[in-house]
């Protein structure tokens, strides 16, 4: 997706306009996921709107991003289409993975977009990589890792932003500082009040933001991108911001309480912003209600396509595994342990 | 099916080492994707000398010296691979493996399934394995089952010089990622290797060294020199067929079951343990299609299930040789 510029008024309404469709992508899969309606894990970005968008905003369509299993926000801030992902929800084989990755692993390589996933802390070593690739072939290009509070206590998200730094790498680390690690409060699982003092460790920039403002994010990244291009290596960002549903759906939430819930939705990065556009004449509520209808029927839309979707074939469980196939696996699908089938 | 020699032209006398150097060195002139990079892969030339001067001709951007880091930089070679790059990773010793090994389970084996095949995973790991050196259990691993046994992971492991050679090149060259097992202790070893630089030995095709009439030898890594010259003893006593796999997944399961099929009679050397491991995927395939071929159990040469250990009157004790394949092929016949 192509960057916005937060500076016009055009800009801004569309990033208050793919910060909506986040927020319905992720209320329609919570009432999915309750319903029955979808297999597996589903870990929501509600809240977080503002750090998936602003962070995107200041990237350009080819830039690269590796995500987190909360993952959903990421792909439809890097432009990703909602059908094929609510697809990829419900194991589809049109969705964005054929149905062999699910809510925790959508990926989009060709637009740049790394894959959300299943492992905390995993992303990192692999923008690392993906700016060294960048940064091989000199090409204006940079890598944005997301990922969370919990994922700064893995060794390896340390020993990415260490190399990257080292080899002056166009990468930018950026944390969604949601409070919680799954069901443990940030301050139980860090020594330090801001995680951005580990940047100190590395002899990079390292910066707290608003992670609810979404021109905070994109100021930051934009900053930061700039840095990366002009060759002066990774930047570490903390984005402050609140994850309002549990750690997964279904979770009982016994470590929080819904007084902390209000407080920060009293902060909430849609309707913060939202007022701050209409505070500028910049939009009306009728605006914004054509906006919402607008969106909420594409999401409807996705979720019809979705449903009435074709599953994978059950033999496309034995493709894709690599690009030259070995030919064991055809073989062993032969089998009766591996399909079921009637015995030799 | 046999070396692949007879038919690849002009060739050199060289090391194990040199072979696989000059599998690195004809790669990086060929494609400008292509790099190196582990820990004192540059100027130091690589803790066993095998990236040895390849810095003097392609630089430091190229043959890259990583921290002391593997789960960063083993993550890097991912993320590069995934978006172009064909990085060639040396891991310093297949032992340190465990410290990158979420990156390699996870994200390298996973990445193409799991994206529905919607991106190539062209990254190379070399690593060393074997005892043999007093280096004690945490510098003497031999892992490959490991990686060979998990889906997405393809996984070679030459015995000559020719097959290094071959190996690592299409190990470079494959769009899957491929670790490439080195046994430390054959380094030195040499062997005739051909010049040609689009020589190469496909991924999943066993070599037959020898050829005989007896016994099925399947011998990976020191142990196919070992063998050979094992054979060369018992000339008089029996008629060995010696196979080297080359590479371990795929496995070339046909040209041993042919072989079986000829000689009735199956040993398999491989320097690992003995349970649940290499070992058992050959003999496993070997009872599953030519169960009726055999005329005497199959044997198994192999660890004892246990550690490398320091001392050389232990090491000696555990580490496999011909004498033990010689044990075995007595068991059979």
């Amino acid at each position: 997706m192509p960057p916005i510029d937060m500076d016009t008024e055009e800009g801004r309404i569309e990033a208050l306009r793919r910060m909506y469709r986040i927020r319905a992508f992720e209320s329609t899969a919570g009432e999915l996921f309750a319903d029955g309606e979808l297999p597996g894990f589903v870990h929501l970005y509600k809240g977080e709107e503002a750090v998936g968008v602003g962070a995107t905003a200041a990237l350009e369509s080819d830039d690269y991003i590796t995500s987190t299993h909360r993952g959903h926000g990421h792909c439809i801030a890097k432009g990703l289409d909602t059908e094929r992902m609510m697809a990829e929800l419900y194991g589809k084989a049109d969705g964005y993975c054929n149905g062999k990755g699910g809510s925790m692993h959508i990926a989009d390589v060709e637009a740049g977009m790394l894959g959300a996933n299943g492992i905390v802390g995993a992303g990192p070593p692999l923008a690392t990589g993906a700016a060294l690739t960048a940064h091989r072939n000199g090409e204006d290009r940079v890598a944005l890792a997301f990922f969370g509070d919990g994922a700064v206590a893995q060794g390896q998200v340390h020993e990415s932003i260490n190399l990257a730094a080292t080899w002056g790498l166009p990468a930018i680390f950026l944390v969604e500082n949601n409070q919680y690690g799954e069901g443990t409060p940030m301050e139980k699982q860090h020594n330090v009040e801001n995680l951005s003092e580990t940047a100190e460790a590395y002899n990079i920039p390292g910066f707290t933001i608003d992670g609810m403002d979404v021109t905070a994010v994109a100021e930051a990244v934009a900053e930061a991108r700039k840095r990366a291009i002009a060759g002066d290596g990774p930047t570490f960002i903390e984005a402050d911001t609140y994850r309002y549903e549990g750690h997964f759906e279904g979770d009982h939430q016994p470590y929080r309480d819904e007084e902390e819930i209000e407080a920060w939705r009293e902060r909430d990065p849609i309707d913060q912003f939202k007022q701050r556009l209409i505070d500028r004449g910049e939009l009306t509520d009728a605006e914004f209600e054509s906006i919402r209808e607008e969106i909420d029927a594409e999401i409807d839309a996705a979720v019809d396509s979705a449903q009435r979707a074709d599953p994978p074939e059950p033999h496309e469980a034995y493709e894709d595994m690599f690009a030259e196939p070995a030919p064991e696996i055809a073989t062993f699908a032969e089998l009766p342990r591996a399909d079921g089938g009637d015995s030799r | 099916m046999s070396t692949g020699l007879e038919t690849a032209g002009e060739t050199e006398t060289m090391t194990v080492r040199e072979a696989l150097r000059e599998a690195m060195r004809e790669e990086l002139r060929r494609d400008e994707d292509v790099f190196v990079m582990g820990e004192d892969v540059g100027t130091f030339g690589g803790v066993f000398q095998v990236t040895g001067d390849l810095i003097e001709e392609f630089g430091e951007e190229r043959i890259r010296d990583t921290p002391i880091s593997e789960a960063g930089f083993v993550g890097a070679g991912v993320g590069a691979a995934a978006t172009g790059s064909r990085p060639v990773v040396e891991v310093m010793f297949s032992d340190f493996l465990g410290v990158s090994m979420e990156q390699i389970m996870n994200q390298m084996a996973k990445m193409r399934y799991m994206f529905g095949g919607k991106t190539e995973m062209p990254v190379t790991i070399r690593t060393t394995e074997g005892g043999g050196q007093r280096a004690a259990s945490q510098h003497s691993g031999t892992v490959h089952t490991w990686f060979a046994h998990f889906p997405g992971i393809k996984a070679v492991a030459p015995g000559t010089p020719a097959a290094a050679k071959g190996l690592l090149k299409s190990a470079i060259r494959s769009n899957d990622p491929v670790m490439v097992f080195e046994n430390k202790v054959i380094y030195e070893q040499e062997g005739e290797v051909p010049t040609d630089p689009d020589f190469t030995v496909p991924l999943g095709e066993a070599s037959i060294e020898r050829e005989g009439e007896d016994v099925t030898v399947v011998a990976t890594q020191r142990l196919v020199g070992e063998t050979l010259d094992l054979a060369e003893e018992m000339a008089d006593e029996a008629d060995l067929e010696v196979i080297d796999p080359r590479s371990l997944y795929p496995l070339d399961t046909e040209t041993i079951a042919e072989s079986v099929r000829k000689t009735g009679r199956l040993v398999v050397a491989d320097e690992s343990p003995l349970s649940y491991g290499t070992h058992a995927e050959v003999v496993a395939r070997i009872v599953e299609e030519e169960f009726f071929s055999l005329d005497a159990p199959i044997q198994r040469v192999g660890i004892a299930d246990t550690h490398v250990p320091f001392s050389p009157t232990l090491e000696d004790e555990v580490i496999p040789t011909g004498e033990d394949v010689r044990e075995a092929i007595d068991r059979v016949i």
